[in-house]
């Protein structure tokens, strides 16, 4: 074998100009799927934290049928005490959640007293909230985000469209299920960003606040937002509290819970599957390259060859072993443009992360590019190139394998 | 018991709507340690006799048995074993692998073709360059030696693999008189050391008179079987 590869290197380096020329497109293609793949990670990454770490969680529980209609918060589907049990049963016995927040949600008018609007409150304790979605600070623009009772974070349209500052006096009325309408005075605490762009109309106040406006003699959550310590495992995580709270049924037979994560709950799933697409396909754009160069630089050797093929098949080279070397050299082209192409590929992109791009994702702005490549990813990568590289050497080889060595002897 | 026995030997071509009889009802036999030459004008059918025996090409008709085996009825993996391990080859335009030098060109067959192991290889192949005379020519590439030098080293990756037989198509063909002489002196001193069958086909009328079986062929038939006694260079 060993001898095979000496046979396929010296063939390579016979014709330098060629090799360089395949293995540089080989080695572009990949630099250019490793940076893009970072890149895009990075912003994937980025956008994925901004919107699960300040406002969904990565998971979030719901009583059955709340989803399907969570643009009306409707309060008659929160969760009941005995459902919160459960539910804080399930979540206290697994391990990889980190911490969980409930959240009891409402929709109500939003009075600075001389104008009135509407606004949705989230209801939260404050410290669970924060360990919740820990990017939450981050959003708030003016004032704090760990509220005390009485107080309010509202969002900036409303505070700029009100006229409302930190340290004003507003007030809150809404209805309760029972169709009893209250109202509370708040002292505005802080100023709440977007983390999806303008339209936001979400403001944050004590639980308890909460309970009070609502009238709740007893805590009727919701939804509760769940945070797990590796968010990597969040499918495995969703569909292990699935199983755990499956078995909760109502008198119909029918699940009382529904479990959800954050890629059921945000449109920007959508963006980050098509981020995931457009990898795919800069990936399928790569394997073309290398197949297409690949090939057409083997298809020459064999045609520029015939002769030496026709007289090493007619001194008695197995056929086998003629396919060996031709697919060795396809093999070693791959192997150099994947090496070459891994190493630039990661130099380059320690330049971007030095050079410190920045872009603005909602109303985030000046986050700093952070690319990174996974070593899987490098793996994955090599190991597709050098694969495609020996499947496109494989008909040229075939051919200079089946070639009848007479017919090879009298090629001019 | 000879080496190559062949009775009604016939070889068509069909090109397009003409056949071609390369070779007509050949009948011959050659026996072991021969130094034999097949002549005759461009298109007599040397070159093709020399492919059948060399198991490179099928007879239409007749039997041709080499090394007591029937090579007509040869799979085309069996006939790569079979060359590899009975047959040399010579060619005219030398055909060295310009990638490998020339202790490399001699051992491949010993590498690639017979597997053997490396001390009996370098044995082997130390041997034959000696023999050759390429010793001290023994890293250099194909394209740093002269033709007479290729052809010695495609003689020495001739006899590597100690076969049988030696075929060697119009061997002195891209040769100058001196070289060609030296050539087929040394093909013949390998005869003799090692009692390989040599068989050579040439037009070259000089070069002729060096073997000692003379077969003329014309228009694919053998016209004459002629024993030489003598080399008749000086």
């Amino acid at each position: 074998m060993r001898d095979l590869f000496k046979i396929a290197i010296r063939n390579l380096l016979r014709y330098k100009r060629r090799t360089l020329l395949t293995a540089s497109l080989i080695t572009v293609g990949v630099v250019f799927v490793l940076v893009f793949i970072s890149v895009s990670g990075s912003f994937k990454s980025m956008m994925i934290g901004q919107i699960t770490d300040s406002m969904l969680g990565h998971i979030q529980v719901h009583r059955k049928g709340y989803v399907a209609s969570i643009d009306n918060l409707p309060l008659n589907l929160n969760l009941r005490p005995p459902m919160m049990k459960k539910i804080e049963e399930v979540l206290g016995s697994e391990p990889r959640i980190e911490s969980y927040s409930p959240r009891i949600k409402f929709g109500g008018m939003f009075s600075n007293f001389t104008e009135t609007t509407n606004i949705r409150l989230n209801g939260v304790y404050p410290d669970r909230e924060l360990k919740t979605v820990p990017l939450l600070p981050s959003r708030i623009s003016d004032g704090k985000a760990a509220i005390e009772k009485g107080e309010i974070i509202i969002p900036v349209l409303l505070a700029r469209g009100m006229g409302v500052k930190v340290g004003d006096s507003v007030v809150v009325i809404a209805t309760n299920k029972d169709g009893s309408v209250n109202g509370k005075q708040f002292l505005v605490a802080g100023i709440l960003e977007s983390a999806t762009g303008p339209g936001g109309r979400d403001g944050f106040i004590h639980i308890e606040d909460a309970m009070e406006v609502l009238r709740m003699t007893e805590m009727e959550v919701s939804e509760v937002a769940i945070r797990l310590k590796d968010f990597s495992k969040l499918a495995v995580v969703t569909d292990s509290l699935e199983g755990l709270l499956a078995g909760e049924v109502n008198k119909q037979g029918k699940p009382v819970f529904e479990v959800h994560n954050w890629e059921k709950l945000s449109p920007f799933y959508n963006i980050a599957r098509m981020i995931d697409v457009m990898t795919l396909f800069i990936k399928l754009m790569l394997i073309a390259i290398v197949l297409i160069s690949i090939m057409n630089v083997m298809l020459m050797a064999v045609y520029e060859r015939i002769r030496e093929i026709g007289t090493i098949a007619a001194i008695g080279t197995p056929p086998g072993k003629i396919l060996s070397m031709f697919l060795i050299e396809g093999l070693c082209l791959g192997v150099l443009g994947a090496v070459i192409g891994s190493v630039l590929g990661v130099v380059l992109i320690q330049i971007i992360n030095l050079s410190r791009f920045t872009f603005n994702f909602g109303q985030q702005t000046g986050l700093i590019l952070s690319a990174a490549v996974k070593p899987l990813d490098l793996v994955v990568i090599s190991v597709i190139v050098i694969l495609v590289s020996v499947v496109a050497s494989l008909q040229p080889a075939f051919k200079a394998s089946r070639m009848e060595p007479i017919t090879a002897l009298r090629h001019v | 018991m000879a080496l190559i026995t062949a009775e009604t030997l016939s070889k068509e071509y069909r090109t397009g709507e003409i056949t071609v009889r390369a070779l007509r009802d050949l009948s011959f036999e050659i026996e072991p340690a021969s130094f034999v030459s097949f002549v005759g004008p461009s298109g007599s059918g040397k070159t093709t006799l020399l492919n059948l025996i060399g198991c490179l090409d099928k007879p239409t008709d007749g039997k041709l048995r080499v090394a007591d085996t029937d090579v007509s009825s040869l799979g085309r993996k069996e006939s790569a074993a079979f060359r590899g391990s009975h047959i040399g080859f010579i060619f005219q335009d030398f055909n060295l692998m310009p990638v490998l030098t020339v202790y490399e060109n001699i051992e491949y067959p010993l590498l690639m073709v017979q597997s053997r192991p490396p001390a009996e290889r370098k044995d082997q192949v130390e041997k034959l360059l000696e023999e050759v005379g390429m010793a001290d020519q023994r890293n250099k590439y194909p394209d740093q030696i002269s033709g007479g030098q290729k052809q010695r080293v495609a003689i020495a990756r001739a006899l590597v693999t100690n076969p049988e037989l030696v075929l060697a198509d119009e061997p002195t063909a891209n040769l100058d008189s001196e070289t060609a002489y030296a050539v087929i002196d040394l093909m013949k001193k390998m005869k003799a050391d090692l009692g390989t069958t040599f068989i050579f086909s040439t037009h070259d009328q000089k070069i002729v008179g060096e073997a000692e079986i003379i077969y003329s062929l014309e228009d694919g038939r053998l016209k004459e079987r002629k024993v030489m006694k003598e080399a008749t260079h000086a």
